[in-house]
């Protein structure tokens, strides 16, 4: 399709380490996003068919990536949510920090349709990375699990 | 990538890292044999350890155990005891996942009485302990206001509602209830995270396991802890505080991090955030992870009942017949406040294990009663497949290590290099060859938890019995693997 790749799963010992890319750093959080639900399911299996909003701050670009991932990951753990696709529309930039608002789109978890890989427990900031280069932006972070 | 690290040769066991950077507060000590420090130096594990020796207040030094790996903050396998009053207590030293811990139970039976039923019973055990992806129960579910009873009241609580014996408390670390849990220092989120995980088994490197004792090696003091002879079936149950202790701890992340800035606390990674000992952030901290502390306790509790029930219905006896009495639970990831001498002077600190196990010495208070004239049970599950083990803690580990010894195997192989080296259903044949019975919800996690990913657990529990923190009681092998 010559298609660029939305992610990749980098060597890590213990854990799930992350390199998700995009052309601004939006479409990187859309493909970070991607990249943790395929650790926990085949994300081509999760239909998106429901439709919901997501709004989350951080005081650096680091803290609204992880924030972004744990408001996904809770929403899963809470309320049995998988998403496979994501649209964010904003992030902002205030004296306060940063903000972000998506819409994401995704289907209640089935054990018969979404086959099962592994559980995310939490998202970390250890060798978390943000690196721009002209058109653009890789995420690098790792999820525990 | 540490390989720059300096170390020195103490003992075969026993290599020291000086302070050779101007903000290392102490030096490092790292317990392992040379194979299993050469594994260390090829990840971060031996810098994380010096980061830990950073820690406004630490005493001694910052201690990694043979099982070190890489880590977030501290290393797994890492030990710190800060100063109570001028120290610090950093949620990194505890992990995500708060109290992820192992229990053991012993029946009165040998692998022969088992085995014709051993899969039936797996099955009853798969079925009726939610395991893997997502895993929630449908029939135990609790509500908020009785979530916060739960985490206040831990074991004894369930054991109250008709989940365990009345004996079981006894045999937790802590008897199951760390008093100062405080729900109203939990978030909303935490608690909607927690509400339907009790009595789930999660997923990843967790496991439940009947096993058989394949070598005992201290008769005495395995007999104290109600091991009789080799071949008796044993159950292994490893998990932790689910989604409710990954919740707080990353809750707790955030406000310590504004605690670093406040009280201007200069670290060497984001990571180790932590607050002093007597600040408001430091107390709620403590009293949200002895929350997540008496979740964990108590969703061993009720994994544990539901086994027992497993056996009633399989064997349509009562499952007292059957012993499944309850040997120790013990917790991986936790921070305790102890006394312990330093400089032969007695000191209260706060005790990180972070991937550690406490290995308390005979005649502690601290440990049950009828095990006083012994040790405390110190338990180190493998990895699947291979053995476990059950230790006893001594005098020796009150000297060098805080009371603290190594908690598992540690992994050596990544989990993306085993997904392309191994496959989920040839993992599970070469287990059943082997005549062990295997349930698993995720043929990926067969494949990531694959046993050559991990070192191996009997040169762990070697190092620890030879430099003497926690000394060989009794080797475990498993008959079933249940896996998330």
């Amino acid at each position: 399709m010559g298609e660029e790749k939305k992610f990749e799963f980098l060597e890590h010992m213990a854990d799930a380490y992350v390199a998700a890319y995009g052309k601004d750093l939006a479409e990187a959080f859309e493909n970070a996003a991607l990249a943790m639900f395929d650790v926990m399911t085949k994300v081509e299996d999760i239909t998106p068919k429901t439709e919901d909003y997501l709004e989350v701050k951080g005081k650096d670009e680091y803290a609204l990536l992880y924030n972004w991932l744990e408001a996904l990951l809770v929403k899963f753990e809470t309320e049995e949510m998988l998403y496979s696709k994501f649209q964010v529309q904003e992030i902002s930039r205030s004296p306060k920090g940063f903000a972000l608002k998506a819409r994401i789109w995704g289907e209640k978890y089935d054990p018969q349709k979404h086959v099962q890989k592994v559980g995310v427990k939490a998202v970390t900031y250890h060798r978390m990375e943000i690196i721009r280069k002209p058109e653009k932006i890789t995420l690098k972070f790792i999820l525990d699990i | 990538m540490s390989s720059k690290i300096p170390l020195e040769r103490l003992t075969d066991y026993t290599w020291r890292i000086p302070q050779y950077k101007p903000g290392m507060r102490v030096p490092g000590i790292v317990f392992a044999n040379k194979d299993l420090l050469d594994k260390m130096q090829t990840d971060r594990t031996l810098q994380q350890c010096v980061n830990v020796a950073h820690l406004p207040g630490i005493y001694k030094y910052s201690i990694t155990l043979p099982d070190g790996h890489e880590g977030y903050g501290f290393p797994i396998g890492g030990v710190a005891a800060t100063d109570y009053d001028e120290g610090v207590i950093s949620p990194g030293g505890v992990g995500y996942d708060i109290n992820c811990g192992v229990r053991l139970v012993a029946t009165n039976l040998s692998e022969k009485d088992i085995r014709p039923k051993l899969a039936e019973l797996t099955n009853a055990i798969f079925k009726n302990v939610p395991c893997g992806l997502g895993s929630r129960r449908k029939d135990f579910r609790v509500t908020e206001h009785v979530l916060d009873r739960l985490v206040m009241e831990g074991v004894q609580w369930v054991i109250d509602q008709g989940l365990g014996w009345s004996e079981d408390a006894e045999h937790c670390e802590e008897r199951g209830c760390m008093k100062n849990a405080n729900p109203d220092k939990v978030s909303t989120t935490a608690k909607n995270r927690g509400v339907t995980q009790i009595g789930t088994l999660g997923s990843g490197n967790h496991f439940l396991e009947i096993q058989k004792v394949d070598k005992i090696y201290d008769e005495k003091t395995a007999k104290a802890f109600g091991i009789t002879h080799e071949g008796q079936v044993t159950i292994m149950i490893h998990c932790g505080s689910r989604g409710f202790g990954h919740q707080i701890c990353s809750d707790y992340l955030r406000v310590m991090e504004r605690a670093v800035h406040k009280y201007k606390i200069a670290l060497p990674d984001r990571e180790l955030a932590c607050a002093p000992g007597k600040s408001k952030e430091a107390e709620d901290y403590y009293q949200a992870m002895a929350c997540a502390v008496n979740y964990a306790f108590t969703n061993r509790q009720t994994i544990m009942h539901w086994v027992r029930q497993s056996f009633q219905q399989v064997f349509k006896e009562d499952p007292e017949r059957f012993g499944l009495k309850l040997v120790y639970d013990v917790a991986h990831n936790i921070a305790k406040i102890e006394n312990h001498k330093v400089n032969g002077k007695r000191r209260k600190v706060w005790v990180h294990r972070k991937g550690a196990t406490r290995a308390f010495p005979y005649g502690h208070p601290e440990i049950p009663a009828d095990y006083r004239s012994v040790g405390q049970p110190v338990l180190i599950p493998g990895s699947m497949g291979t053995s476990s083990w059950l230790l006893v803690g001594t005098e020796k580990a009150m000297e060098v290590s805080f009371g603290s010894t190594a908690h598992g195997a540690g992994r050596m192989m990544s989990r993306t290099a085993a997904k392309k080296r191994y496959w989920g259903g040839d993992i599970k044949k070469a287990l059943e060859q082997r005549g062990i019975v295997v349930r698993a919800a995720s043929s990926v996690v067969l494949a990531e938890e694959a046993d050559p990913a991990y070192k191996n657990v009997d040169i762990v529990a070697d190092v620890s019995h030879n430099v003497g923190i926690a000394t060989k009681v009794a080797r475990m092998v498993p008959l079933a693997v249940v896996k998330g």
